[in-house]
């Protein structure tokens, strides 16, 4: 099309659009680029000196951030382990029973962490908490990460649901299978990948949640800790523990859509 | 007097405002094979269903050899069915999908080995254990979905039409095998079919249903022969329906004035529909060939078209355009389009129908 009448300018504009693509990855790209390279720079400014993983062992020594790191890792296991199960169990009712009471609402109601803003949840909880009189802590955060991730995680797991066909459940009655072994036997390992997909999500987005952690805190978690650590100055070490960060995330997630594209 | 397979009784389902299945009777008796039939959205699947135990009744109760269902599940019920996309559960081996029924009902590891394997037999898919279904044709898919059904030694094997996806002759071929192996194994079959001719084939019996009710239950032959209705009458096969009235019990007056002797169940002056099916019809140039007790009805040929093993014709009467098959046989005349003929049918051939 662009080419049937071969005007400059529309070849022009071909040039224009290819080079604003480039310049988009350039501009997203770039920073990441900048920090992994300086996490491994021996200077503590933004020269360049020599190859060190200097940062990188000042990070591990450094006790207040190995404490957000442990921090992170138990609020992130536990809160995938339990809204694993509760996203999971929620998208079933929600495929499997066509009509019950409440059924819309609870729809529309599931969803609503994915869009309302983190800021707003935040306040949510942090008032919810408070008025229910209890001690932020590491409780606080663990629930406030199940509370977002329950909708993640039974979206992804719907959508895996609304691919399998419902008369193989009935095919597992018939063939004398009580409801609990039906699931077991042969829902749950048709649905495994978008389970373990919801999960890693899960596990995904609570490592990486600073907003909501922020306002719901007991301890520092590692990206609070970060960020604490920002407001007094970026240092070298910071580069190290966000490259760190953002090798785990890009794992998670090319995992989770690796688990979920599987047939 | 022995008690039925299936027994139903004044069954009805509604779902919200559709009535799906309207108030039936029947009695499967043991070792039939039985028939569903009809028309897309009367109400077979639905019916089928409530015998698995995947559908309560709205109303009205089923039995399974003089056992009440009620509520119990499907899981309970001594059935098993075949459904109609196979519903093969797709991450297991065909070995895992046919041992999958025996697993449950917890039978010991030693017998399942050998009714599986057995059943494997049964359906010719030994070499094929190991094979997921997504690497089955879908011929291949049907036996193992049937395996896996047979393999339970149900009291009553339902089929959903099960042949419904296989192509023109691998689904007669597969007619064949299942009616095989149903007298091999003795299991009282129900099968759902709106193919009227694979359920002319394969049953004892058939019950023709519309718009969830049952219109007539009979054996295959009596279907065909007799039907009840106009609609199981255009149902199954092809029919000439004429419209008359009832003379005296044994004539009907056609339309135009002209009388026919007839099957007749009703009084004189009753409208009644003459079913009678194209190949009851012989046509002949003369009067003179045609049997003294036959209906001699003259014409004239306006259309013949050839099929191979026969020729069908239509002969216009004047007052309705009636179609007669001729089988292809050596030495059989052949009538010209334009012809004048004589159209001749045995009385017992032409059914009065009152509805
Ligand atoms: N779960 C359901 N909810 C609402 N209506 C239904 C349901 N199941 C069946 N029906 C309706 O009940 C009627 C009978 O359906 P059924 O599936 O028994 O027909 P069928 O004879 O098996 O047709 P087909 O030959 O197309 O399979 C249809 O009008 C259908 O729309
Ligand atoms: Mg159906």
């Amino acid at each position: 099309m662009t080419t049937r009448d071969g005007s400059a300018l529309t070849r022009r504009l071909d040039r224009i659009l290819k080079g604003h693509a480039w310049f988009v990855y350039l501009f997203f790209y770039l920073p990441i680029l900048v920090l992994i390279v300086f996490s491994f720079n021996e200077s503590r400014f933004f020269t360049w000196e020599a190859l060190s993983l200097r940062w990188y062992r000042q990070m591990f020594a450094n006790d207040n951030l190995m404490a957000a790191l442990w921090a992170s890792l138990q609020v992130a296991a536990v809160s995938t382990v339990i809204s694993t199960a509760l996203g999971t169990a929620a998208a079933l009712a929600l495929e499997r029973y066509k009509r019950f009471l409440g059924k819309r609402t609870f729809d529309a109601l599931l969803y609503l962490p994915v869009i309302i803003p983190d800021v707003t949840m935040a306040a949510m909880l942090l008032v919810f908490f408070t008025s229910l009189g209890r001690q932020l802590s590491i409780t606080t955060i663990v629930l406030s990460h199940i509370a977002f991730n329950i909708s993640f995680v039974s979206i992804v797991v719907r959508a895996r649901l609304a691919n399998l066909d419902p008369a193989l459940e009935e095919a597992a009655a018939d063939l004398y299978a009580g409801r609990w072994q039906a699931f077991r036997k042969i829902t749950l390992p048709l649905i495994m990948p978008g389970v373990l997909g919801g999960a890693l999500l899960a596990l995904t987005l609570s490592l990486d949640d600073v907003v909501i952690t922020q306002f719901v805190k007991g301890p520092d978690t590692l990206p609070t800790f970060v960020f604490g650590l920002i407001k007094r100055g970026v240092t070298p070490e910071i580069n190290a523990v966000s490259t760190l960060m953002l090798t785990a995330s890009v794992v998670l997630v090319l995992g989770s859509l690796a688990l979920q594209r599987r047939n | 007097m022995t008690t039925a397979a299936v027994g139903i009784k004044g069954v009805t389902k509604r779902f919200g405002d559709v009535v799906a299945v309207d108030h039936i009777d029947l009695e499967i008796a043991d070792g039939e094979f039985f028939s569903l039939l009809g028309p897309s959205g009367c109400g077979k699947t639905t019916t089928l269903r409530m015998i698995a135990g995947l559908e309560y009744p709205t109303e009205g109760s089923i039995t399974i050899h003089g056992e009440e269902m009620g509520l119990r599940p499907p899981n309970k019920r001594p059935v098993n069915t075949v459904f109609q996309s196979y519903a093969l559960f797709p991450h297991m081996t065909v070995t895992g999908n046919v041992a999958f029924g025996l697993q449950m009902q917890k039978i010991s590891e030693d017998e399942t080995r050998r009714r599986v394997g057995e059943a494997i037999d049964l359906v010719r898919l030994s070499g094929m254990e190991n094979r997921r279904p997504g690497m089955l044709s879908g011929g291949q898919q049907q036996r193992v979905a049937l395996a896996r059904a047979l393999v339970n030694r149900p009291e009553v094997l339902l089929l959903d039409e099960p042949l419904g996806a296989l192509d023109l002759k691998l689904r007669q071929a597969m007619q064949l095998e299942l009616k095989e192996i149903q007298r091999e194994v003795g299991i009282t079959f129900v099968y759902v079919t709106h193919d009227q001719e694979e359920a002319l084939t394969m049953s004892d019996r058939i019950a023709v249903m519309n718009e969830g009710q049952l219109l007539q239950v009979a054996p295959s032959e009596e279907i065909y022969e007799r039907p009840n209705t106009r609609f199981v009458a255009e149902f199954i096969g092809e029919t000439n329906l004429i419209s008359g009235t009832v003379v005296e019990p044994g004539i009907v007056k056609l339309a135009d004035g002209r009388l026919v002797k007839a099957r007749t169940h009703s009084g004189a002056g009753t409208a009644v529909t003459l079913n009678l099916r194209p190949e009851k019809i012989d046509l002949h140039h003369t009067e003179e060939s045609v049997p003294e007790h036959f209906n001699k009805l003259s014409g004239t040929i306006v259309r013949r078209l050839y099929f191979g093993d026969s020729l069908f014709y239509e002969v216009d009467f004047g007052h309705s355009i009636v179609d007669a098959r001729e089988e292809n046989r050596p030495g059989r005349e052949r009538f010209a389009e334009g012809a004048p003929i004589i159209a001749a049918f045995h009385p017992d051939s032409a059914e009065a129908l009152t509805e």
